[in-house]
């Protein structure tokens, strides 16, 4: 069951990816550029979060802040898929490149830790192809498109995150820390710089944990 | 955007990766992980609302994005599958806007 939603998921992330490549396109990246952010980055949200504030007319020190912030919640996943990976260094620094919101996701909804981990590296191996593709596409798409957002290339990206938090939202605490994150998020957004709200969001973890303390 | 700055962003986001598995396989690990798995709905809650409300601009506002966002959100709740979920959405913006 995994693998139909992890290629299906995929492909999805690979039409987000197209979004990528034409806003990086715009905003006066060249395609290697943008190939080598989907290949070396690879974390979608922080590809974004640079590119707008490229985009949005902002310095290059903002946009790598901005980044590198979002990129800070991959460092919590990491507890999550851990376990999957061979202990060895060498195999956890070299599968740490693939820990992202999807894979985490896709992982974490399996109940067997061996569906987890084939799931995370079918995952993994879709994902990072179409990511790319899609990224080279995009820019190439970028190129003819006058206006992207015509076509609703902006939408693709809050849609994608709509379909993975719906397997978290099973159960109390979740359905909490999801409140708490877009009730943070919201709130602070404008008293912040681009990109912090998304990393506050973090903190609505802290309603769900609260419940399950109280629940025990 | 410069080639130095790319750069800083891949090694930056690598490194944050590479400490949260390191982090995960340790006793830490096992106090944290009931908090940590619940990390991906609260982060993608806010991503979600940010994404769709950010006008770019300094401000939120409603566009139609947020008509995408809603057909998804139907969908998704239907279990259909993730690619019909994302062309719904970007077809259902478009056509607002049309």
């Amino acid at each position: 069951m995994y693998r139909r939603d992890s290629i299906l998921l995929s492909a999805a992330v690979g039409i987000v990816g197209v979004t990528f490549g034409v806003l990086a396109e715009t905003s006066g990246l060249t395609m290697a550029q943008a190939i080598a952010m989907s290949a070396f980055v690879f974390t979608g949200t922080s590809q974004f979060a640079a590119v707008i504030v490229i985009a949005s007319g902002g310095t290059e020190i903002a946009a790598v802040i901005s980044g590198l912030v979002l990129a800070l919640r991959n460092a919590f996943y990491g507890p999550s898929v851990a376990s999957l990976f061979r202990p060895s260094l060498a195999a956890k620094l070299s599968s740490a490149h693939f820990v992202i919101d999807e894979t985490t996701a896709m992982a974490t909804a399996q109940t067997s830790p061996e569906n987890a981990r084939r799931a995370f590296w079918t995952t993994a191996a879709w994902l990072y192809a179409l990511w790319n593709l899609g990224t080279a596409v995009g820019v190439i798409a970028g190129r003819v498109i006058a206006n992207p957002d015509a076509w609703g290339l902006d939408a693709a990206f809050p849609a994608a995150f709509v379909a993975l938090i719906i397997p978290h939202l099973q159960t109390t605490q979740g359905r909490l820390a999801a409140l708490g994150g877009a009730v943070i998020s919201i709130g602070i957004f404008p008293f912040t710089s681009p990109g912090i709200p998304v990393l506050a969001s973090v903190a609505g973890v802290a309603v769900g944990a609260i419940w399950i303390k109280v629940h025990q | 955007m410069s080639w130095t700055a790319i750069t800083v962003l891949a090694l930056g986001a690598y490194t944050a990766k590479a400490l949260g598995v390191l982090m995960g396989s340790g006793r830490y690990a096992e106090k944290i992980r009931p908090a940590a798995s619940l990390v991906p709905a609260a982060v993608f809650a806010g991503l979600i609302m940010i994404l769709s409300l950010d006008s770019g601009e300094g401000s939120l506002a409603p566009d139609p994005r947020l008509g995408g966002v809603a057909v998804a959100a139907f969908l998704s709740w239907r279990k259909s599958p993730f690619i019909v979920v994302v062309v719904a959405a970007m077809a259902t913006t478009a056509a607002l806007r049309f």
